[in-house]
Parts: structure tokens; sequence; C-alpha cells
């Protein structure tokens, strides 16, 4: 049987949106030791690009500030809290609502909340204004039955 | 982003070959309106075999080729999704305006 794993990490960028990929990537990296499923790892991705998306676009708008991911694995979970020193929220309930966006000229689709919020197990956001705003996400990652199974073929093979 | 126009059906087909974040849309959103103006095409259709992640950008990014398509006469539809790709545009409720067709990569 595996151990638990307890582990953290920490990650800082300047909030260019090119950096959006590296820290999808870099998330996804550090949450493969919890053996997720591709379909799992493609929804922590996914949940990392908006948080950061909106730390980049909202946050701080047009000016340069640093974006900040705290990761850590307990057992079986992923926690991430990503965060900036923005403009912060006026309204979180308001901002959730699927569609709700203030850019509605740049093709933005007011999705990204409800996409963390079904991608992640939990989502929750603090933000104070002119101060900024942290999104802190959870997902805990399914046992594989097949794995365990095959694990216990091997040991009946093995004893035999 | 590869593309293909075919004369005779005034098809024009974008193959996306990027990951679609809020970074490369704009990239890809370019490309493609320039092509769709270019071409006046019937019909616009999104091969998404070769992406291999998306974010919400590729909503604002879907709806707004089918809006500009679509003041120029013509339609949008949508190819070989993945699940996750399929459930994000599932969520965003545009499936109801923009079909996805069966196509076979170019």
């Amino acid at each position: 049987m595996k151990s638990e794993i307890e582990n953290e990490m920490k990650l800082e960028f300047i909030s260019k949106s090119s950096n959006e990929a590296f820290a999808r990537i870099a998330v996804a990296a550090f949450a493969s030791q919890l053996d997720p499923t591709i379909e799992e790892l493609a929804d922590i991705k996914t949940a990392v690009s908006e948080a950061v998306t909106n730390c980049i676009i909202h946050g701080y708008d047009k000016k340069q500030g640093i974006v900040k991911i705290f990761a850590r694995l307990k057992e079986k979970e992923i926690i991430l809290e990503i965060s900036d020193k923005g403009k912060g929220i006026e309204n979180i309930d308001i901002a959730k609502e699927p569609l709700y966006t203030t850019k509605p000229n740049l093709e933005r689709s007011g999705m990204g909340f409800t996409i963390m919020e079904s991608f992640m197990d939990k989502v929750e956001v603090e933000s104070v204004i002119g101060l900024g705003t942290k999104v802190t996400m959870s997902k805990t990652i399914k046992p594989k039955i097949d794995n365990e199974e095959s694990d216990e073929e091997f040991e009946l093979i093995t004893k035999e | 982003m590869e593309s293909k126009f075919y004369e005779e059906d005034k098809l024009l087909i974008f193959k996306i070959t990027e990951e679609i974040d809020d970074f490369s849309v704009q990239k890809i959103r370019r490309r493609a309106d320039y092509e769709i103006e270019r071409y006046m095409p019937k019909k616009v259709i999104f091969d998404f075999n070769s992406v291999t992640f998306m974010d919400s950008a590729g909503i604002g990014l879907i709806i707004g080729r089918y809006k500009f398509a679509k003041m120029l006469g013509g339609t949008v539809e949508l190819a070989n999704l993945t699940n996750s790709i399929k459930r994000i545009f599932e969520m965003s409720g545009i499936l109801r305006l923009i079909p996805i067709t069966n196509l076979e990569t170019i």
C-alpha cells in the first residue's frame, strides 16, 4: 500500500497571460503525485487556468503584478490557493454567477467560476477591494480500483 | 492553427492545433476573422482534434466567430470535441446554437 503523501509547493510569476500555460502545467505536474486520471488532471488544469486568468485579467487588469499559487497535497486531496494583490471583487456572489462578466466586449464568457466549481470539489473566494483576491479550491483524487486489483493479483502471483 | 477552404462548398475548416486559453485565443481570433472575411464561407467548421487543452476562453472564441460568420451569411459547426472540451461547451449553453458535426481531420 502506498503511504500518504504530504507535500507543498509555491509558485510566483508576473501577471502575463503567456504564463497561464506554465502555471497549469506546473500544478498538473505537482498534482500527478496523487496518481490522478487524465480526466482529473484536465479538470485541475482547467480550474487553475480559470483562476490564473481571473488574477491577470480582472485582478491586475492591465497593470503588472504577482500571481501566487500555493499547492498542497494531503492524502488524496489537492488544495490550491491562487491569489493576486489586485483590485478585488466588489460582489463575489454576482461574480460567481454563470455568464456574468465585467468585460463582455473582450469576448469573455463569464464562465470562469462556474467551471472552477464544477471541475473541483470545493471553491472558496475571499476578496478585499483594493487588496486582492484569493481563490481556494480542492479536489480529492478517487482511488483507482483497477490498480488495486492488479496489485492484489500481482501479490497472489508472487506468493505462488 | 491550420485552415482549408473548399471553394465549391464555400466551406472553411479551421484545425486548431494549439492549447486554447486567454493567451492563445488572441492569435486564433485574428487569423480566423481574417479568413472568414476573406472567403465569406457558407459554413465554418472548427476541428478540435488536435486541441489538448481548452478553458473558458474557448467559449468566447467560438461565440465571437459564430457572430462574425453569421453577420457575413455563414454558419459555424464544431467537430472532434474531446469529453472535457464538450463539457465546457455544454456548460455555456452554446451547443444549442452551434451544432457538433462529424468531420474527418485533414
